[in-house]
């Protein structure tokens, strides 16, 4: 048998909890680690600055843009397309899905079809969605949707399968129809997986915003890599990386803070 | 205490059924069968009748297999006998209600309500008025003795206190039987204990029909005024047990001469059906 005391030998031990400062520093060291390489490659001249622009360069970017107010229209921009497209999509999603998963018929009709349909490339639907939609906050909104939406709903289906029959057996036994049961049963069971659903899929989001303003779009974070793309600032793209990245984060540690808050009951 | 029980009666029964009325629970002759999955058909009850009179407390016991459950499952109303008819308080079941409260084995509490909110839920869905509500949940959650825990969730809970509130919010509910599914199967021996006496002094307040499933010999001697010993393959009552002790029941009483003889007897019944099988 190996002594478990030492943190360092519970840090090869699996599935070993860990001292919260010792957590909190592997968290940061690899934060450090990434910003150091890239710093030693970029101010070290190990990679030219016209492919990789050093940390000070970015920083100074984001001033630039800053000062003129357009970095904050284009991060308005695309915040605006990301959240349009995922409230969309989860208004429609949460009931479809949970309906999807609750009812055979219902997921017996729908199945088959979201399986198909959520393997289609959705970059490959941006010049359709652009010849149908054209290309305004529409036609951005639409590309979110598409990626997120049926994903959601198959995700959705998933968390009110995993609902209990016992659950629901025993709210029958106490008096409830079956609206009842829907609403007052599987809704509220299926919060805490919702929320998570949400979550992973707002990521999802994020990473199909740049997709989305790749064709046609006049602003936008999305547009803003693009554009810096032709007139080589790396400094640009990196930032405008960068603040998806963080955005990103932000929604994410949101969603995370609403799952302590509204389904503290299933922690 | 009293007071909130005739209350709570009035509010479902307006018009109180006069005590010589028909056995509170009638099963008459209830078959259920499966088609198995290679073909060919289970037969998990074979015409199974017998008949539960007010206020008394059956135990039903058998092997694994033997439709016991099942037998729990169709006086709720939570599945369809194949042949057959199953009235409660002189009505035909005909799917689930609150007139027949349950007890599941597993644990059902709804997570995301606390233990006052889940005695409540059956009076909610009535459309019951909030005074009278807390009337009631008051009076049953004191009577399971969880008044310090009425605004836990079931995370904080134990298995025992758990399946108290279950019985609670049965209970709340006022039904015309409380069915029990194994209700301690999953407690370990000392909460199984506890839980045991619990039960015999609510029933002996509420004065509930209950009809009880069980694969505890000594828990069906203990809480049941009869046993009905089933048998598997197909399922079936192979017997009726009056037992013979006498109220209130204390945890000695198992050492007891008829305890113990009866325990013999009951034994010896589901033995047979071991051998059978082989």
């Amino acid at each position: 048998m190996f002594k478990r005391n030492s943190w360092l030998s519970r840090c090869i031990t699996p599935k070993t909890g860990l001292p919260v400062p010792v957590v909190w520093s592997a968290s940061g060291l690899a934060w450090v680690l990434l910003v150091g390489l890239w710093a030693g490659l970029s101010y070290g001249g190990v990679v030219p600055g016209m492919f990789l622009p050093t940390p000070g360069a970015v920083v100074e970017a984001a001033v630039r843009l800053s000062r003129d107010g357009t970095l904050g229209q284009h991060v308005w921009a695309s915040v605006e397309v990301v959240m349009v497209g995922f409230i969309v999509s989860s208004l429609v999603a949460v009931p479809l899905g949970l309906l999807m998963g609750s009812f055979r018929i219902v997921q017996a009709f729908l199945e088959p079809l979201v399986n198909f349909i959520r393997y289609l490339p959705v970059t490959s639907f941006v010049p359709l969605f652009i010849l149908w939609i054209g290309i305004g906050l529409e036609q951005r909104v639409s590309v979110i949707i598409f990626g997120v939406f049926f994903q959601q709903l198959v995700m959705i289906a998933d968390v009110s399968k995993g609902i209990s029959k016992d659950l629901i057996n025993a709210s029958y036994t106490l008096g409830s129809n079956r609206r009842d049961a829907v609403l007052h049963v599987i809704a509220p069971a299926s919060l805490p997986g919702v929320l998570d659903t949400l979550r992973v899929t707002m990521g999802w989001a994020w990473t199909y915003l740049v997709v989305a303003e790749l064709v046609a779009a006049s602003s936008g974070l999305g547009y803003l890599s693009l554009k810096a793309m032709r007139g080589f600032q790396v400094d640009v793209i990196f930032l405008a990386i960068a603040i998806i990245g963080l955005l990103g984060l932000v929604t994410d540690q949101l969603f995370r803070f609403l799952r302590l808050r509204i389904a503290a009951w299933a922690q | 205490m009293g007071s909130v029980t005739a209350a709570n009666r009035r509010f479902i029964e307006p018009v109180a059924a006069p005590a010589h009325a028909a056995p509170r629970l009638q099963v008459d002759k209830v078959s259920l069968r499966y088609s198995k999955p290679g073909g060919g058909t289970f037969t998990a009850l074979e015409e199974v009748s017998f008949e539960v009179p007010d206020q008394q407390f059956a135990v039903l016991v058998g092997p694994s297999g033997c439709g016991k459950s099942s037998l729990l499952y169709l006086t709720a109303g939570l599945a369809e006998p194949t042949s057959g008819e199953i009235y409660v308080g002189g009505q035909q079941v005909q799917g689930p209600g609150a007139d027949r409260g349950m007890v599941f084995q597993s644990y059902t509490l709804f997570p995301w309500l606390t233990v006052r909110q889940n005695v409540e839920f059956g009076l909610k869905r009535r459309g019951m008025p909030a005074a009278r509500r807390k009337e009631i949940v008051d009076h049953y959650v004191h009577e399971v003795g969880l008044s310090g825990f009425a605004d836990n969730y079931a995370k904080q809970l134990s298995g025992g206190m758990m399946q108290r509130v279950a019985i609670a919010r049965a209970l709340a509910n006022d039904p015309q039987i409380l069915l029990m599914d194994e209700p301690f199967g999953a407690l370990d021996s000392q909460t199984r204990l506890q839980m045991q006496q619990l039960l015999l002094r609510v029933w002996g307040n509420s004065k509930k029909t209950v009809l009880f499933v069980t694969h505890d010999i000594d828990e069906a001697i203990l809480l049941g005024d009869r046993v009905y010993v089933m048998g598997a393959r197909p399922g079936r009552i192979k017997q009726i047990l009056d037992v013979p002790i006498e109220r209130p029941r204390t945890l000695d009483m198992v050492m007891e001469r008829s305890f113990i003889d009866m325990k013999r007897q009951i034994f010896g019944l589901l033995h047979d059906d071991l051998e059978e099988a082989h």
